[in-house]
């Protein structure tokens, strides 16, 4: 393998992709624009839940406690329930997603011992629902300390202190955009590579290159190579936009994320490139590429749903995603500011993977060219 | 001006059906990866939090703090990965992600409960998943509450100990709280929208990169029947796909299907209508494979996200909720869920099925136009 040949298959590449201004528009400016439009889109923090109240007691304590749940800033009272049955048909039609049902007898209750009080909360969306759940019993438990404060100095004996490291507000754009960041590239990645070598057999222009003096691991590298420098690119441009427009803190190295990030795009450009010269066909290397990068990128990598959740057998499947050890390695990189001292095994697997897919496809590339 | 002929539909279908079932590749894509699809993101998709990874550092090392640290166990949601009495083995435990709670008892904790003093517990969560911190933090807190409450029983405090609010949480629909009962109907409509895509996005785009469009053009096909030509099989596709899946959901995750199969079929045929229109739409506009492919995929991911597929569309700030009316995937995972968890029927979802009409109609009719203006 001697550089200057490498570097001549990659000038060749750049040359085709620059030919082609609206595919590399998009591979340039997709990642900045979807990170944009999705930091702004996704917010998982329920704050304005739909609640519909059932007050049968009528009184003044009853009132207060309504207010308590107005307060907070969580709950918002949508409608005022005359019937419990009509509960049902606020929860069903989705006009509220928690009904607050105060019997009558609440105010008489509470001053003599626990005043039963129900929350029925429509558990369509478990996340949502436990939220919401956690959310009342937090508001409940904090009105009841006054209620009862008011009448007796009796102060709590236990007292937790909670609080939420590397995310203090738990806010839940600083987790969403270091993980949009690693789902976006890895599904591109996969994707600018799978038509790269697919496309030379679509077009006939395989054999040409075949007779030229250059290897097969000459090939491969030297089409690696752009699309690395545009991941490279795509990375730092995202580092940027989630600094500096939504405020999320990059407390790690950024030289480490850069090497990190080369050898994670090795790992999924090396498999887009893979799939290429296996298939031998732009449209079948395009729809395994979707397939296997798409979906499991945002749902088996860890960035929305915790791997630790998973059966035993799904969570080793996961390994075989490079996604999975990127979302780790941005969150950890952006808000936790670990280094290699605790990345190390990313680093080392990521490696593996992407040696293993380069390896794959210059093997699968000579059966084909002898 | 005619309309399409069914002898030219007819041949239409014929060809592009012989071209989807030729290669075993293709029908692996088609009809083994939407199951296995489903099989392994309806494993996946769970946010439920239980055996939360724990990591306890005791400093009293008392009957008191042990109890403590039981109670936290005995509720499911936390299990102790780890135990050390040095304070500093917190921040290594949760950099390396190994715990995502760290619970510790300072020293004479169990002697301040015994004096009736406050004593105090330290909880801290990860953060960089915000929603599993909101909830394990008010599960670690309830759980502290209720280990102080039975405390101050036990020391004599019973009356104060018994007031106040009793607030009892039901959930309706889905009492157990699963979310995958949730995330797998929308699975079913993420899959099935995706192979859509996938068999039409190229399909014209790749006919015009090799040179068979012409061959089509010389033909007597008008644009409209080319277009029904190319959706009726992957409609077809679509339906059995949708059944496969749906077969899945029911019957290996056990999703309750509370409403009616017709109503769901009806859904899924308009949702796969406007799913494969909009794939042809795209192919259309694009001027080669690599192009409808980028496009495909600036289209499927805000598609997705903003469906409500991850996360709930109210909590989308209102520029992004109005842009969703546009998205089918919302209007039919709204369905789904409603069909699935609700028991809903046409009749109360009647503004989902026009909206998705609507979308079909106008993609289809907008491709066919589009088509013919590159033809011409």
């Amino acid at each position: 393998m001697t550089f200057g040949r490498t570097l001549a298959i990659a000038r060749k590449e750049a040359l085709q992709l620059r030919r082609d201004p609206r595919s590399l528009t998009l591979g340039f400016l997709i990642p900045p624009f979807l990170i944009v439009f999705f930091g702004y889109a996704i917010t998982f923090d329920v704050d304005d839940i739909r609640l519909a109240v059932w007050d049968a007691d009528r009184t003044q304590a009853s009132a207060r406690l309504v207010d308590a749940f107005v307060a907070s800033g969580y709950f918002r009272v949508v409608d005022r329930l005359e019937r419990y049955p009509d509960a049902t048909e606020a929860l069903q039609s989705g006009d509220a997603l928690a009904v607050l049902a105060i019997p009558r007898g609440y105010a008489r209750d509470l001053a003599a011992g626990p005043s039963p009080v129900q929350l029925l909360v429509d558990g369509s969306d478990a996340n949502t629902a436990t939220i919401a759940i956690e959310y009342a019993q937090g508001i409940a438990s904090a009105h009841s300390r006054r209620v009862t404060l008011a009448e007796r100095d009796a102060r709590p004996t236990l007292v937790p202190d909670s609080r939420a490291w590397y995310n203090p507000s738990l806010d839940s754009r600083n987790m969403v955009v270091p993980g949009l960041v690693a789902v976006i590239i890895s599904i591109l990645a996969a994707l600018l590579t799978a038509l790269t070598i697919a496309r030379e057999w679509d077009r006939g222009t395989m054999e040409q290159l075949v007779s030229t003096p250059v290897t097969r691991l000459e090939i491969v590298a030297g089409k690696l190579a752009p699309y690395l420098a545009i991941g490279l690119f795509d990375v730092l441009l995202a580092v940027g936009i989630g600094t500096l427009l939504f405020d999320v803190p990059f407390r790690g190295s950024l030289l480490l994320l850069l090497a990190m990030t080369s050898v994670f795009l090795l790992a999924a450009l090396g498999f887009g490139m893979f799939l290429s010269a296996a298939l031998k066909s732009q449209v079948l290397a395009t729809q395994f590429a979707i397939v296997a990068t798409y979906l499991p990128a945002l749902l088996l990598s860890g960035f929305i749903f915790a791997i630790a959740n998973m059966p035993r057998v799904l969570q080793l499947a996961t390994y075989l995603f490079p996604a999975r050890y990127y979302v780790t390695v941005t969150k950890a990189i952006f808000l936790k500011g670990v280094g290699i001292e605790v990345l190390w095994p990313q680093a080392l697997l990521l490696s593996a993977l992407a040696s293993l897919a380069i390896a794959a496809t210059v093997a699968v590339f000579r059966k084909e060219v002898a | 001006m005619r309309g399409p002929s069914p002898r030219h539909v007819a041949e239409m279908v014929r060809k592009e059906r012989r071209q989807l079932l030729r290669d075993p590749r293709t029908r692996l894509i088609m009809f083994v990866a939407p199951v296995l699809q489903l099989l392994m993101f309806g494993y996946a998709v769970n946010t439920d939090i239980r055996d939360t990874a724990t990591f306890v550092v005791d400093h009293d090392a008392s009957a008191s703090s042990r109890r403590l640290v039981e109670a936290f166990t005995t509720t499911g949601r936390f299990e102790v990965v780890g135990r050390s009495s040095r304070s500093a083995d917190i921040p290594s435990a949760l950099d390396r992600g190994s715990a995502v709670v760290a619970i510790e008892i300072p020293a004479g904790f169990a002697a301040d409960l015994a004096a009736s003093r406050p004593a105090r517990v330290q909880i801290i969560v990860d953060g960089t998943h915000s929603n599993t911190a909101t909830v394990a933090l008010g599960y670690a807190t309830r759980v502290v509450q209720a280990f102080g409450r039975e405390q101050g029983r036990a020391g004599g405090d019973a009356r104060v100990a018994l007031r106040g609010i009793d607030l009892r949480s039901r959930a309706w629909f889905n009492p157990g709280l699963e979310s995958r009962v949730y995330n797998v109907p929308a699975v079913i409509g993420i899959v099935v929208l995706l192979m859509c895509l996938l068999l039409t996005a190229l399909a014209v785009a790749r006919e015009r990169e090799i040179g068979t469009l012409e061959q089509l053009m010389v033909t007597p096909l008008t644009p409209a029947e080319l277009m029904l030509g190319k959706t009726i099989p992957v409609a077809i596709v679509g339906m059995i796909d949708l059944v496969l899946v749906t077969a899945v959901a029911v019957l290996w995750f056990d999703v309750p299907l509370r409403g009616s199969v017709l109503a769901l079929l009806v859904a899924a045929l308009i949702y796969i209508l406007a799913g494969l229109s909009l794939g042809l739409l795209i192919s259309t506009v694009s001027r080669s494979q690599q192009e409808a492919f980028m496009t495909m995929f600036l289209f499927i991911l805000p598609a997705v996200i903003l469906g409500g597929f991850l996360f709930p569309v109210e909590t989308m700030p209102a520029p992004f909720r109005w842009l969703s009316v546009l998205d089918p995937v919302r209007h039919f995972l709204h369905v789904v869920r409603a069909i699935f968890l609700k028991g809903e029927g046409i009749a109360g979802l009647w503004p989902q099925y026009v909206g998705l009409l609507a979308m079909a109609i106008c993609a289809l009719a907008f491709s066919v136009l589009r088509f013919r203006k590159t033809v011409v």
